[in-house]
């Protein structure tokens, strides 16, 4: 355990020399935010977003897209190439334990989802004049739990997957189905029914909902907070199956 | 003596095919001993169940005593290793893996000698994926050896060199035994092997069919040396038909006579031919290789992987 933080720092650096990733996960939710922003106006309307000016409801939207965005994209592409490429194999061979290895990648998943978050925040509220999170604690609470839940299910589908490529692949595909139907795209109050359902399955839904409660002073959401827990325990449950089993 | 690994009646299928089908040998501390074999005999899987990156199927494995299969973590931070499938992120510098690896496997300390000593301080901030492939085989050596371990396991580490980098690299793999460790060794090259190993055992699909010195492996091969001279009248050499250990000799009219058989036939045929006067000033023996020995170990009836299921 001792290695977690120079190993997590590094990565932290290997990270930001990728600029391909960097650039899906820290730029790519402030174009959304901007041209959504540009589509939408600010003024909130009774009939979508339960209500809420449209940033407000956005907001938390994307900073749970971002941090699934890790979960789903970055971290699978990540582990399936070192396990691809190798160097899993080296780590390996060392003293190092696979699960000091997956504590440091999610360390890592954690630190650049808060940048992430924060950037996005600070221009919603800076740039389109947001509302500041109402209960930070909440906020902060449901940003572990969602940011944790999804890079766990990173590392499940990073050992899984064949190759880096398929975990690219899927990391894609799910980033647009999040995109579409986990309420960072079109109001939910806009989708046909079979959409609205196929949404109620997107577990982006939940986390964007989890962190939008503290957000703006609602009620803790108890429905949001079981699946993400779920989607936590389930990920870690497998992975160390996987593990074991390798 | 100390036994450094001792591998007995090691077994390991992948699905049907019986990649390592019995295998065992003992490699004593300070040795730097090599395991050969053609490719695909099982000698990679044979280090990574060493190393307990694999389960095997059955058998012992034992380093410094400590058993890698209840207690790989402990095997591995006694050994220090150069995998042959492995690599490292592309964007890492070679001073952040060497770093990294000493922080993982030793104190801390140490990785900036071994930048020098293993001719990578030009290259401390370059990239893993910008390197060559002479300096990537370095950097793993250099890896390998960054917790001072006491076994050092090189698979194929010159595959991929050229000439002038393996002469390099084996002057280092000598420099790692004279330093304390036990070295084990994968190579095709037989005059590595010959150069480096004071044992061996070569493999054969998954099974050991030789082991020991170099000697030792040339005596197992039961090859035949050639002696060859020129006589004046070799209408008269019949008396080398009846040498001990001779089993063919050709004398053709205007050639040199040769002689073949095993064991010391240079000095029977002089010792016969000085007897009755006779002083060929071009007696020469051409003794057999351990390419020779390898590739007689090895060559016949190499069986299809259908063969070892
Ligand atoms: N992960 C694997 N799955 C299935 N077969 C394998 C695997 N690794 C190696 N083999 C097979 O096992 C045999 C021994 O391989 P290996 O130990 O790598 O041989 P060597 O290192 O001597 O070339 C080969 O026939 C190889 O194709
Ligand atoms: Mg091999």
């Amino acid at each position: 355990m001792r290695a977690v933080p120079g190993l997590a720092w590094l990565e932290i650096k290997l990270f930001l020399r990728e600029p391909l990733t960097a650039v899906f996960v820290l730029v790519l939710p402030l174009v959304v935010l901007y041209v959504l922003n540009g589509v939408f106006g600010s003024q909130p309307d009774p009939s979508v977003w339960d209500g809420h000016s449209p940033v407000d409801f956005y907001t938390s939207a994307y900073v749970a897209l971002v941090l699934a965005t890790i979960g789903v994209l970055s971290l699978p592409v990540h582990l399936a190439g070192y396990r691809e490429q190798g160097v899993l194999r080296r780590f390996q061979a060392s003293s190092l334990q696979t699960s000091t290895l997956l504590g440091a990648h999610l360390l890592v998943a954690v630190v650049i989802g808060a940048a992430a978050a924060l950037t996005l925040t600070g221009v919603s509220i800076l740039g389109y004049d947001a509302t500041t999170p109402h209960d930070i604690l909440g906020v902060l609470g449901a940003f572990l739990l969602v940011s944790v839940a999804f890079a766990s299910l990173g590392t499940l589908l990073g050992f899984t997957l064949p190759s880096a490529r398929a975990a690219q692949g899927l990391g894609v595909l799910l980033f647009f189905v999040f995109l579409m139907l986990g309420g960072a795209g079109p109001p939910r109050e806009l989708l046909p029914s079979a959409m609205l359902r196929l949404s109620d399955l997107t577990p982006l839904t939940y986390a964007a909902r989890l962190l939008r409660a503290p957000w703006l002073g609602e009620a803790w959401d108890l429905t949001a907070t079981t699946v993400m827990v779920g989607l936590l325990l389930t990920s870690t449950t497998l992975t160390t199956w996987r593990l074991r089993a390798g | 003596m100390t036994v450094a690994v001792r591998v007995e009646q090691l077994r390991k299928r992948y699905g049907h095919l019986r990649a390592v089908d019995g295998v065992s040998f003992e490699v004593a501390e300070g040795e730097i001993f090599g395991l050969l074999g053609p490719n695909g005999s099982g000698k990679t899987t044979t280090l990574e169940c060493l190393q307990g990156l694999r389960h095997p199927d059955g058998g012992v494995l034992e380093v410094f005593g400590c058993d890698a299969r209840t207690d790989p973590r402990g095997v591995r931070r006694l050994v220090g290793s150069q995998l042959q499938e492995s690599a490292l992120p592309d964007r890492i510098k070679v001073w952040e893996a060497l770093r990294l690896f000493s922080t993982i496997d030793g104190n801390g300390q140490g990785w900036e000698g071994l930048l020098d000593e293993w001719g990578l301080s030009e290259r401390r901030n370059a990239a893993f994926g910008d390197l060559s492939g002479g300096q990537r085989q370095r950097l793993f050596v250099a890896l390998a050896l960054v917790a001072e371990p006491r076994l050092v396991v090189l698979d194929e580490m010159t595959t991929g060199l050229d000439p002038a980098a393996r002469r390099v690299a084996w002057d280092l793999v000598a420099a790692i035994r004279d330093r304390g460790a036990t070295v084990l060794l994968v190579t095709h090259f037989m005059d590595e092997a010959a150069r480096l190993c004071d044992r061996m055992a070569v493999l054969r699909s998954g099974q050991v069919v030789a082991c020991g010195t170099q000697d030792q492996l040339l005596a197992a091969a039961q090859l035949r040396s050639v002696v060859r001279f020129t006589a004046t009248a070799p209408a008269d050499l019949g008396f080398l038909d009846h040498l001990d250990g001779v089993d063919e000799v050709i004398r053709a009219p205007q050639a040199p006579v040769i002689v073949s058989g095993q064991g010391p036939v240079l000095a029977r045929v002089a010792h016969a031919l000085v007897a009755r006067g006779l002083e060929p000033a071009d007696l020469r023996v051409e003794l057999p290789g351990l390419e020779d020995a390898y590739l007689a170990l090895t060559e016949d009836v190499e069986p299809t992987d259908a063969d070892r299921r």
